[in-house]
């Protein structure tokens, strides 16, 4: 069983002790645990079920690679899953479950599949669930979603009870990993004078070197690393923060860091997590190494762990992981683990040494002489136990397993496969790998850096991260980078450090090297997806050798831990498989963010109502306390209509309509985008912009435009007003008033810089209010101030005056095909003209109206709207619009366009009118059915919805739609398809202007 | 995350800052143009390994349109101009020979 030694625990603090409860069970831990060690503390080493045999799995790892012991954390608004237990601090009142196992984690129904393993092999899914067709939605869909994924998800409905915040800072140089490396290296960048910042991931400073051990100038490593942080401390110009993980570094000296800032202690005040968005002009990866486990069978039973993982168990937190562990290695640096638990006085009944070396190294010798047995040549042909390890059988490491030699008996396997250097940062940005046959290792290749603006490299790898193993190499290392990182070259010598010489590692990939298939079955490679050497292989068999499709075929190196144990592994075996080098397989990309960060860290503030800043007219308030039902349009808000007690929305909105057609509507258009455009040139420039001719526009006149992009396609409309012989104000949609203004600066500064025009966007500068109605004149009249009469300003026109004494620009353009005023006031006058509005209104039955009704109006009157009639493959020809395409104009934007075979074609769908034969109205979008299939065997259509409402004014449903042949089919009923595909409706094609053809009502 | 060097507003800008506009040095096609190069006008362009010219716009910061010659590959930024000039400076140029002696970008070089 593992417990907590008597003695020792260099992180521990035996004084406080802390309760938690794991799957509701009260257990007690030390401050300065993690929830790994204290539940090893309490012999918890099932930790959680595998995602796809749920095989029982214990902890395997110290820190953040570990991919077996995820757990999901904390309860309600706060639960969060897949939290590695390895990188949890311990608090008091921490609650965690264990995932992927039902009913019961010691007892697991899903377990039957590791029964089955030899019917579920790589490509499974894929291979079993082709046939038959339909059951894929019915069947296997809803089974395979049930049981897939890692932990829950927390319960939709909540909403996470924690803030975040992004934090910015600029640096000269940016140090990823405060281990010894990174100490060494901030400390030399710091005494440039630069500003330096240091993040490291876990709560401590120094790395594994505080573990592994050693003398550095003569001193104890941990007294050496207390010297580096006490001088990196003293230096104004350098920041370190723990508890900080690298996450990821982008293009031009950009990264970012993840901080965590209370997790720890949950009650503390302030955000949760920071997100760092750091800009720096160098970056220095000193992100130390992982180790690789070996690939035996039974290698994933709750016992086996890395070598140094027990190493940082037994020393960190005093944790004996069991009375017995056996050591299985290819390195001499598992030995130092054996070493310390001998020193802890726990047993080491056996190290098994897939090398055969001449002569014993340093560390062999000092095992030795310990009295430890040393098995050369020798591998472990299975490990015996199911939840947890009770003993080893071992072979010739040279066989292909199945002679078992010995069966040696032990509550733990430490194991060691080599190490690789964590490169993944290195990599986010494009830093490229060398294959290092003598260390079995990936390792930076200092020539193909991560480049920056100026060309210059910009992340250098430091200590171990570069491939520097030993402690002596680390801190050569660390003096160089921060040479690489600053250009200066050394003040003093690297420190002196004195280690253990090593002898060097043999790559293992396999053990026994020849193992059997029956073995290779039960070797786990990757331990959080469930692949096994077998499956690796059988990819490979199939096909697969790209080690980007292995990876996908196999689910190796995926979810969580991203294969941070297991690829180096995988593609060795898969390599091995296809009789290729391991540096001509490669690796897979190596993605940002490190391990993963918070869904909150991420959004940091940017949630609820500042998520995204809301754009308020001058008579936002006046709607919103009248009963205004809202509804976005770009960042504006608009009424969709403006209920009245005990209404629904369809009610309040027909009687909008009705009331602006007998009496007198108001509406807010005050987000309608208002561009001028100033200058010698305007009128030409409009022409260009325009399919209509602007030029000849009179100043005091109106004229509604469309203007198309270089593709001929429809991309707004509006109405333009000649203010002077050098202004015009375009009056854009709602929406597009800033991608217009873009569009109009993009054509006057890169394309026709020489002409005399200037634009500005002055939607937010006034209000507008758009007087509708048969008592529109009326209104205006009683108010006073201007001469609003049919001679005085006549359709079309506008008209500079005072209403009451405020000045006001009115314009006599209809929307609605009712007579109606436009008048637009600066934004400061707009709620004083609307209150006036509202209360001289009253006698003429004043009613506001929202944008439905003015999209059931504008529909009625067959005026098409940007974004219903058009989907950005719309031209003005197919709406008919002829009439509003200049034939005169040599050039404007989308005259080439139109005379392209497609748009020129015949057979393009238009616009008509759709009247349903039962008076019901047509759904949005629906498809008018042909006769026959086309080549995918879908249903022939030929036309389809593009605008459909109830009118209140006819009393049944009107529709627009682009119809194939439409203008010439008048008449014709055609039939329109349900969401269901078979449920028809019949409508009658029909001119779209369905109310007051001839205008009469406007023209007053 | 790119940084750029506005030409207009002198500020080293963020990519945050910036809006993407497509290839720099676009010649326009308009009526009377042949069916060919409309259609190369409007959908045919570069996509290299290597330097290539791009449009900018300096969108949350001045507004201002530039371009930009950057290698694809290195990322490297070899200079930033106003969007009113018809080629390539030549100290950009030459600092993309030096990088890529012999480098051809449609009619440049």
């Amino acid at each position: 069983m593992s417990t907590r030694l008597a003695t020792g625990g260099r992180l521990i603090d035996r004084s406080k002790q802390q309760s938690f409860t794991f799957n509701g069970k009260r257990l007690t831990g030390c401050a300065g645990d993690t929830l790994a060690s204290a539940l090893l503390a309490n012999d918890q080493m099932l930790m959680g079920r595998s995602f796809k045999y749920h095989r029982p799995r214990g902890v395997v790892a110290s820190g953040a690679e570990e991919p077996n012991a995820l757990v999901g954390l904390g309860t309600g608004a706060r639960f969060e899953p897949n939290q590695r237990a390895t990188t949890t601090e311990l608090f008091d009142g921490l609650s965690a479950t264990s995932q992927n196992h039902w009913p019961s984690l010691e007892f697991d129904v899903g377990a039957v599949n590791t029964k089955l393993a030899r019917f579920l092999p790589a490509g499974f899914y894929y291979k079993t669930f082709m046939w038959p067709r339909s059951f894929w939605k019915h069947v296997y869909e809803p089974v395979i979603r049930q049981s897939a994924g890692l932990g829950k998800a927390p319960d939709a409905e909540t909403r996470d009870a924690d803030t975040y915040e992004h934090f910015y800072a600029y640096v000269d140089h940016l140090v990823i990993g405060g281990g010894i490396a990174g100490l060494e290296t901030a400390k030399r960048l710091g005494e440039t004078g630069a500003r330096v910042l240091l993040v490291e991931q876990t709560a401590h400073w120094g790395g594994r070197a505080p573990v592994d051990g050693g003398e550095v100038e003569g001193q104890p490593v941990t007294e050496y690393i207390a010297g580096l942080l006490a001088a990196l401390n003293a230096m104004e110009n350098v920041t370190l923060r723990s508890r900080t993980m690298g996450a990821g570094i982008y293009d031009h000296g950009y990264a970012l860091a993840y901080e965590r800032l209370s997790d720890h202690a949950p009650t503390t005040q302030g955000p949760r997590h920071r997100l760092w968005r750091i800009r720096a002009g160098q970056i220095v990866t000193a992100t130390g190494a992982i180790e690789r486990p070996l690939s035996f069978a039974g290698n994933d039973i709750p016992g086996v762990m890395l070598a140094s993982a027990v190493r940082d168990y037994v020393e960190n937190w005093a944790i004996s992981p069991g009375d017995r562990t056996v050591i299985v290695t290819n390195n001499d640096d598992a030995y130092r683990t054996a070493l310390v638990l001998k020193s802890h006085g726990l047993d080491v009944p056996a190290i098994i040494d897939a090398r055969v070396l001449p002569t014993d190294s340093a560390l062999m010798a000092e095992a030795r002489a310990k009295g430890i047995a040393i098995h050369q040549g020798h591998a472990i042909d299975h490990v015996m136990g199911t939840k947890r390890v009770r003993g080893v059988a071992i072979c010739s490491h040279a066989g292909e397993g199945g002679a078992v030699i010995e069966e040696i008996p032990c509550e733990c396997v430490a194991m060691s496969g080599g190490w690789s250097p964590v490169v993944h940062l290195w990599s986010h940005c494009g830093g490229k790998l060398n294959w290092d046959q003598a260390n079995a290792m990936f390792r930076p290749d200092l020539t193909r850096a991560p480049t920056g603006d100026k060309g210059q490299a910009f992340v250098t790898p430091a200590g171990a991260a570069n491939g520097a193993m030993t402690l002596g190499d680390v801190l050569e290392d660390a003096v160089a980078a921060a040479e690489r990182a600053s250009g200066d070259t050394r003040t003093s010598d690297a420190p002196k450090a004195v280690v253990a010489v090593e002898a060097p590692l043999a790559p293992v990939w396999m053990m026994p090297q020849g193992a059997s298939i029956k073995h290779r079955m039960k070797a786990w490679l990757d331990y959080q997806n469930d692949v096994k050497v077998s499956d690796v292989q059988l990819a490979a068999r199939e096909g697969f050798e790209s080690v980007e499709h292995a990876k996908r075929y196999t689910t190796l190196g995926m979810a969580t831990d991203q294969g941070k144990l297991s690829n180096i592994n995988g593609l060795a075996i898969l390599s091995g498989a296809l009789g290729a080098e391991i540096p001509q397989v490669g690796t897979t990309t190596f993605r940002p963010p490190y391990t993963p960060i918070s869904m909150g860290a991420i959004a940091g503030e940017a949630r609820a109502e500042i998520f995204q800043p809301i754009r308020k007219t001058p008579i936002h308030d006046w709607l919103d306390k009248n009963g205004a039902e809202w509804e976005p349009v770009g960042h504006w808000r608009r009424p969709y209509c403006i209920k009245q007690a005990g209404e629904t929305t369809e009610q309040a909105v027909h009687r909008e309509v009705k009331n602006t057609r007998e009496n007198l509507g108001l509406l807010d258009a005050s987000t309608l985008g208002k561009l001028i455009v100033k200058g010698k040139d305007a009128g030409k420039f409009l022409d260009m912009l325009y399919t209509n001719m602007m030029s000849t526009l009179k100043p005091g006149r109106c004229r509604y435009g469309l203007m198309c992009n270089e593709n001929g396609f429809l991309m707004d409309d509006g109405v333009v007003a000649r203010i002077d012989e050098d202004t015009f104000l375009c009056h854009t949609t709602s929406g597009g008033a800033d991608h217009i203004h873009a569009h109009m600066e993009d054509w006057l500064q890169c394309e026709w810089w020489d002409w005399d025009v200037y634009v500005a966007n002055v939607t937010e500068q006034y209000g507008q209010i758009a007087v509708v109605g048969p008592n529109a004149r009326k209104v205006l009249e009683a108010i006073g101030g201007m001469d609003v009469s049919k001679e005085a300003l006549t359709f079309m026109g506008w008209a500079d005056g005072e209403l009451a004494g405020i000045p006001v620009r009115v314009y006599r353009i209809s929307f609605s095909g009712e007579l109606s005023y436009e008048i637009a006031v600066k934004a400061s006058y707009a709620r004083e003209l609307w209150d006036l509005l509202m209360s001289v209104g009253k006698q003429f039955n004043v009613m506001p109206y929202g944008t439905e009704a003015l999209h059931i109006m504008r529909a009625e009157k067959g005026f098409i709207m940007i974004g219903d009639e058009t989907d950005g493959t719309v031209i003005p020809q197919d709406l008919n619009l002829h009439w509003a395409i200049s034939k005169k104009k040599e050039d404007f934007m989308g005259k080439r366009a139109h005379e392209r075979a497609d748009m020129a074609r015949e057979d393009r769908w238009k616009l008509v009118g759709l009247e349903t034969v039962d008076g019901s109205v047509l759904p949005d979008g629906a498809y008018a059915v042909g006769e026959g299939t086309n080549a995918n065997g879908q249903r022939n259509v030929i036309g389809r919805v593009t605008s459909t409402y109830h009118s209140p004014t006819l009393g049944r449903g009107i529709a627009m739609g682009l119809v194939l042949h439409g203008p010439d089919r008048m008449g014709e009923v055609i039939r329109f398809a349900k969401t269901d595909g078979t449920t028809m409706i019949d409508a009658k094609i029909v001119d779209p202007v369905f109310y007051d053809k001839d205008g009469e009502m406007q023209n007053v | 995350m790119l940084t750029l060097h506005c030409p207009n507003c002198g500020i080293q800008a963020d990519e945050t800052e910036l809006a993407p506009g497509g290839e720099a040095h676009l010649k326009r096609y308009g009526p009377g143009s042949s069916d060919d190069e409309f259609h190369s006008y409007l959908f045919t362009r570069e996509n290299p390994r290597g330097p290539h010219f791009e449009r900018w716009r300096h969108a949350a910061g001045c507004g201002k349109w530039f371009l930009a010659a950057r290698d694809t590959v290195t990322l490297e930024v070899y200079g930033t101009y106003p969007a009113q000039t018809l080629e390539p400076p030549q100290d950009i140029k030459d600092a993309i020979t030096a990088k890529h002696p012999g480098w051809q970008w449609r009619e440049f070089s």
